[in-house]
């Protein structure tokens, strides 16, 4: 039986048959390899936000002792979530809060958005790590912010990105633009939120003002869009437990 | 008549690859990821291993089907088995080096559209059986592989001062500084930048030129 390859039918029946198989295929793998890849994202989240408070490197903590480190400066019972008005939200696991899914979901209401905080202790000091999250230039921007014990003033931080322009936007991760942020106040002294300005005449050094980055406007700006909007939510909780105590 | 699976014209396909016949410094394909990830010695070699992969399997796979596959259709069917390769290949990385896949990022992808794994698909697996195609995209594979570690060899150590990580030429921390650095040398930086890439490899081909006389095209 000879078969005619040039045929319409057989071409059909070729790409088809060829579609099926490979969709197959792929499909098992990435179904195979799913517990890996979320046992990695896990890791990576829990290397963020530690970040924000540590210099990773200097400290010797990478993917394999991710976990236990992060055990021992974060004690997970003690994580809470807010809503967008700062008041504590009960029954939500704040390590499983994903802000970036939550930021980027258009049918999400404001309202229904999760604001994890997680606390960690330090040296005996307790201090406080802020996820946010935000858009730059070509895609989303992220960052984890660590306050001192005083709740107000920015100890450290960590930012990351999906895409920026590397050499401009992309160096919001660098240390020297980190640094721009150590020691800035989210709130005055009465608790209440204090605006971050990025700003390029070299004002940097001025309270609440931060240098941008040359070249890196859009991404600056987003920075500062997204430090803002996250961090008045958690300046609100911070307010009522002071106003508490 | 059965051939020995390496006789001298099996081992011409992929010694050729590495020299006479590159294909990146010779045929010129596949020059846009030698810009881009040749920075750090580690990821070019992730890279070229990931190639030599794809164009071996797609060669195998591409020379088994060859007297299947209705040429009307050929190129979309080949560019299904290469998109079905490199998934496989960034869903590897991704479980299992999550780091060097988030910096490797779109690039991983972009192996599909490698002119060299297409031009090795077309111009040897559609015409030649399973064993001499495997070991043409082993040569190949390793012929592009071989040029991104030389690449990357010059841009690490000469823009970081390391290589696969490791400091060569001391501690180069502002206030710390060790070995070289301490004798007032400073990284290259122009060497991490992409068109540092596109020199070293034009110098790779000038001296390759230089010493092979037959190579040098006369216009």
């Amino acid at each position: 039986m000879a078969i005619n390859k040039e045929s319409n039918g057989f071409t059909f029946g070729f790409a088809i048959t060829l579609v099926v198989v490979v969709g197959a295929v792929l499909a098992l793998l990435a179904m195979g390899l799913k517990p890996m890849r979320e046992q990695n994202a896990k890791v990576k989240k829990q290397l963020d936000i530690l970040s924000a408070m540590l210099d990773l490197e200097k400290e010797g903590i990478n993917r394999q002792n991710a976990a236990s480190e992060f055990e021992k400066y974060i004690n997970l019972d003690e994580a809470v979530v807010l809503d967008m008005n700062g008041n504590v939200k009960e029954g939500v696991n704040a390590f499983d809060v994903d802000i970036q899914t939550e930021y980027k979901d258009k049918k999400l209401k404001d309202t229904d958005k999760n604001y994890p905080l997680f606390v960690a202790k330090q040296d005996g000091k307790t201090l406080y790590i802020i996820p946010i999250v935000g858009k730059g230039l070509w895609g989303p921007i992220w960052g984890n912010v660590c306050l001192d014990e005083d709740m107000a003033t920015i100890k450290g931080a960590s930012f990351g990105h999906k895409g920026e322009t590397p050499g401009l936007g992309a160096e919001i991760q660098q240390k020297f633009f980190i640094d721009r942020w150590i020691g800035e106040k989210i709130s005055d002294e009465n608790g209440d939120f204090l605006k971050f300005e990025i700003v390029k005449d070299g004002s940097g050094k001025d309270p609440q003002k931060v240098d941008g980055i040359t070249g890196g406007t859009i991404t600056s700006k987003g920075v500062e869009e997204m430090a803002n909007r996250c961090l008045s939510v958690y300046a609100a909780y911070f307010k009522t437990l002071k106003t508490k105590e | 008549m059965s051939e020995s699976l390496f006789s001298k014209k099996n081992r011409k396909l992929i010694t050729d690859p590495l020299t006479d016949n590159n294909p990146v410094t010779v045929q010129v394909l596949g020059i846009c990821s030698a810009l881009a990830i040749t920075v750090q010695v580690n990821q070019a070699i992730v890279m070229g291993l990931s190639v030599i992969f794809v164009t071996m399997m797609g060669n195998v796979v591409i020379s088994m089907l060859r007297n299947l596959i209705p040429s009307r259709i050929r190129i979309i069917v080949q560019l299904v088995v290469v998109a079905a390769l490199v998934i496989v290949v960034d869903q590897v990385l991704a479980a299992f080096l999550p780091d060097l896949s988030a910096k490797l990022s779109v690039f991983v992808g972009l192996i599909i559209t490698n002119c060299i794994i297409m031009g090795r698909l077309e111009a040897f697996a559609m015409a030649n059986k399973p064993w001499p195609s495997l070991l043409d995209g082993f040569g190949n594979g390793l012929g592009y592989a071989g040029l991104l570690v030389l690449v990357a060899v010059f841009r690490e150590l000469f823009g970081s001062g390391t290589l696969l990580g490791f400091t060569i030429f001391g501690n180069s921390l502002p206030g710390e500084e060790s070995g070289l650095y301490a004798m007032g040398y400073t990284n290259n930086n122009m060497m991490i930048l992409p068109p540092m890439a596109l020199i070293i490899v034009g110098v790779i081909i000038w001296v390759q030129r230089l010493r092979n006389k037959e190579l040098q095209e006369d216009h």
